[in-house]
């Protein structure tokens, strides 16, 4: 899901960079108000873990493999402000130390995966979550149900930019927009099985730190619940 | 917070990183090495030939750990332990410096 160099043009590029580097200044503000001390190291502990899942790419169909996103899951953990942060951390981390992602495109993957895919995953968690009664014991199943829906989000936001954007000529945006939508949606099953997983270990643990559950015992300044 | 609460807490933070670090270390053996999502999808519709070559791809953990002289489990193994600890410590850092003030310590036997 990490956008190379050269896929899209420069212009598209830097306003995605310009885009990218807003949302992390309002994301800080909006953290600022609700990660208190306490949750320091989970956040950490959370970027951490979405670098780590990233590298395991798992087989999806012959010839083709996924990796978690995790933008969901770092939503749903440490709210939509911090995981909009952890997951630029790890692009930011993965393009500068390992080469993945591309460098002019750091702001086109930075738009997709953290604000398409950790803040829209969010508020897609939260609605699902007001829809089934916003009991605590649903959390991880509609976390993974948002991680799934968030994959072929991610996708569609890849697409849109591409349309926009595309270097490579004469290709149908349609035809692509169904390869990617088709692939994604496939790719979003080990997305929602693993982010309900771990959601659900961790609400076992310490459901008092899940931003998103209605456990948690800090504030949520993002949103009022119920 | 009571001594047994924290204990806690670094037993819970302990075992969580070791799994981390087992995740990048060694689940990241078994990893598939066929294109992703959008790579596949790059090259079915003919697309991937538009990508230019990484400006830091000569780095020393390019392709994670790609560039390294050991055997492809060592470079990978190498390549996730620096990169959890690169995020963990910046992630760290970075939370750290933009916790929300003003919250009063936490007392004793909360």
């Amino acid at each position: 899901m990490h956008i190379p160099d050269g896929f899209i043009n420069p212009s598209v590029s830097a306003a995605a960079g310009v885009v990218a580097a807003g949302g992390f200044g309002v994301a800080v503000r909006r953290a600022r108000s609700y990660l208190t001390e306490r949750l320091v190291p989970m956040a950490a502990l959370v970027a951490a873990f979405v670098f780590a899942a990233q590298m395991v790419n798992f087989p999806v169909l012959p010839g083709m493999s996924g990796h978690l996103i995790g933008a969901v899951l770092a939503a749903v953990l440490v709210g939509p402000a911090a995981g909009y942060m952890v997951m630029s951390i790890v692009l930011i981390v993965q393009a500068l130390v390992f080469a993945d992602g591309g460098l002019s495109a750091l702001g086109l993957n930075i738009v997709n995966m953290a604000l398409v895919g950790a803040v829209g995953g969010y508020y897609l968690f939260r609605s699902l979550m007001r829809a089934t009664g916003n009991r605590r014991g649903r959390v991880p199943m509609v976390a993974g149900i948002a991680a799934f829906a968030s994959v072929p989000l991610v996708a569609v936001a890849f697409a849109i930019e591409f349309a926009i954007g595309g270097t490579a000529e004469s290709l149908s945006i349609g035809t692509i927009l169904w390869a990617l939508l088709t692939t994604h949606t496939l790719i979003g099953i080990g997305e929602g099985l693993i982010t309900g997983l771990v959601v659900g270990a961790v609400m076992a643990a310490r459901p008092d730190l899940v931003y998103g559950a209605p456990s948690f015992a800090g504030r949520r300044t993002t949103e009022s619940v119920q | 917070m009571s001594s047994v609460g924290r204990r806690r807490n670094l037993v819970l933070f302990g075992g969580a990183l070791a799994l981390v670090i087992v995740t990048a270390v060694g689940l990241s053996q078994l990893a598939s090495d066929q294109p992703d999502g959008l790579e596949f999808v790059a090259e079915q519709e003919g697309f991937a030939g538009s990508a230019d070559e990484h400006g830091l791809s000569e780095a020393p953990l390019a392709g994670y750990g790609e560039n390294l002289d050991g055997t492809d489990s060592t470079n990978v193994a190498v390549a996730g332990l620096v990169g959890v600890l690169v995020t963990l410590g910046l992630g760290f850092g970075v939370f750290w410096l933009i916790r929300a003030g003003g919250s009063p310590p936490e007392s004793a036997g909360s």
